[in-house]
């Protein structure tokens, strides 16, 4: 291990080590510090992602797949199902592999990693972030970067220490509560969506499959509901009234950020990805994909910026990340508040709708056209997914 | 002896027996008070103001009022 990095990246999720690997692929020497003592581990999400979104970065490989998956049936308050099938849609991952391997993809770049390493404070050189101060096997320790990327997640900190404001209102997080269970008979094909103000009000609830007979059941809820009412006990009313005979193997809560990305994620000395800069897509709540597109452009520019000798060319990296996906993002959290504050009636309606629709020219286009004609103000935004 | 927040007396207790350590409630915190490492959460008592946002973002219910030592939610 060295005294000093080019860059320092402070996570190693996704996000963290597509940013170390973008970054040490141009030759930047870089050092990945993790909090945890396992990189992957414990996992916090619901693990379906789009092919596409995986293959831009990695070789699909059946050792994370769990289910390949090409239909999705989302499910009104009424209980009216519309299934919508596509080809070669996306999968089922297993994080704790999938996290690993990318992880071991930085490595082989040249990024060295630690394991329980946990960043409690930057170091400054005048108004730059100079470094980290972290805390490895009960000893205080500091170690100095040129730039320093924050993937530290939904809980993120070290983009506060360096003046960026990263709280996010409590009503723009979704609180998600979810278990791993076996005994729950599925589709292994496809990912059930839920609907409506009894099971997953401003959010919806999921069961995905992880095989015929497992699946990732959970859900998300606003914040304004869970002033009311907690995640956990909208989870357990589903489990008993769906899956009473649901054996629970792993039980997980967490926060998805689901609103815009911060207005400013990078600063002298430092840059934010993932969920930490709130690279999240807010209508579907996924943060892999487009958290390793943050990555991949922040660990770029980060190494160009070495290169260069430049120091403020990484601040190239909101446009970057706002041209390429950051204001889709906006759109989507235009449709999100719209949808999301849908009355049960409406979701039924739309279903029944679309359900006249012939199987074969179904698609998530023609949802959104029967979600329009309850809600014409949403016109504006759905245009634009389509036409920008 | 009464844990002294920013702005009086804390009165939110966070159960970290039960917690489950997702950080949820550490991305909404408006003061930056709760410290999270790998399996270990706390409130910074002098940066909590006892605005309560912790509590209802809290996916599975271990963050709770306290009064005088008395769980009331």
């Amino acid at each position: 291990m060295q005294r000093e990095y080019d860059i320092i990246v402070v996570g190693a999720g996704p996000a963290g080590s597509i940013a170390a690997r973008f970054a040490a692929e141009q030759g930047a020497s870089v050092l990945i510090l993790e909090k945890d003592r396992d990189v992957g581990y414990p996992v916090r999400c619901g693990e379906a992602i789009s092919k596409a979104g995986v293959e831009e970065f990695i070789p699909s490989d059946e050792k994370w797949i769990k289910a390949h998956i090409n239909k999705f049936s989302l499910n009104a308050p009424d209980g009216t199902e519309v299934i919508l099938e596509f080809k070669d849609t996306g999968y089922m991952l297993e994080r704790r592999i999938f996290d690993y391997e990318l992880a071991m993809t930085a490595a082989r770049a040249g990024a060295e990693i630690l394991t329980r390493a946990y960043v409690n404070g930057l170091l400054f050189d005048g108004d730059n972030v100079a470094g980290v101060k972290y805390e490895f096997r009960g000893e205080q320790k500091e170690v100095k970067a040129k730039i320093v990327i924050g993937a530290d997640g939904v809980e993120s900190r070290v983009g506060r220490w360096a003046g960026i404001k990263t709280h996010i209102d409590f009503r723009d997080m979704e609180c998600c509560a979810q278990v791993t269970a076996s005994n729950v008979m599925v589709d292994p094909e496809t990912l059930y969506f839920y609907f409506g103000k009894n099971v997953a009000p401003g959010g919806y609830f999921w069961v995905f499959p992880k095989g015929k007979d497992v699946a990732n059941v959970g859900l998300g809820v606003g914040g304004m509901v869970g002033k009311e009412r907690s995640a956990l006990s909208f989870l357990n009313n589903f489990l008993g009234e769906n899956h009473p005979k649901a054996a629970i193997l792993t039980s997980i809560a967490g926060g998805v950020p689901s609103a815009v990305t911060l207005e400013k994620i990078s600063a002298p000395g430092i840059m934010l990805v993932g969920d930490a800069a709130r690279q999240v897509n807010p209508l579907s709540g996924g943060g892999i994909a487009s958290g390793m597109i943050g990555g991949s452009i922040a660990g770029r520019i980060a190494s160009e910026s070495i290169k260069l000798k430049k120091p403020d060319h990484i601040l190239a990296y909101d446009k970057a990340w706002h041209d390429r996906l950051g204001k889709r993002h906006e759109t989507f959290n235009n449709i999100k508040n719209g949808i999301y504050n849908f009355t049960d009636e409406k979701f039924n309606k739309i279903a029944h709708s679309f359900n006249k629709v012939p199987y074969d020219k179904r698609s998530l286009g023609k949802i959104f056209a029967s979600a329009l004609m309850n809600q014409p103000s949403l016109l504006v935004d759905i245009a634009k997914v389509f036409v920008v | 002896m009464y844990r002294q927040a920013k702005t009086g007396k804390l009165m939110i207790d966070i159960l970290p027996d039960k917690c489950d350590f997702c950080g949820c409630c550490v991305g909404i915190c408006p003061e930056d008070a709760i410290e999270l490492k790998e399996a270990e959460i706390f409130i910074i008592d002098e940066r909590c103001t006892n605005c309560a946002k912790c509590i209802w973002s809290c996916p599975i219910e271990v963050i709770k009022f306290n009064r005088d030592g008395v769980l009331t939610k």
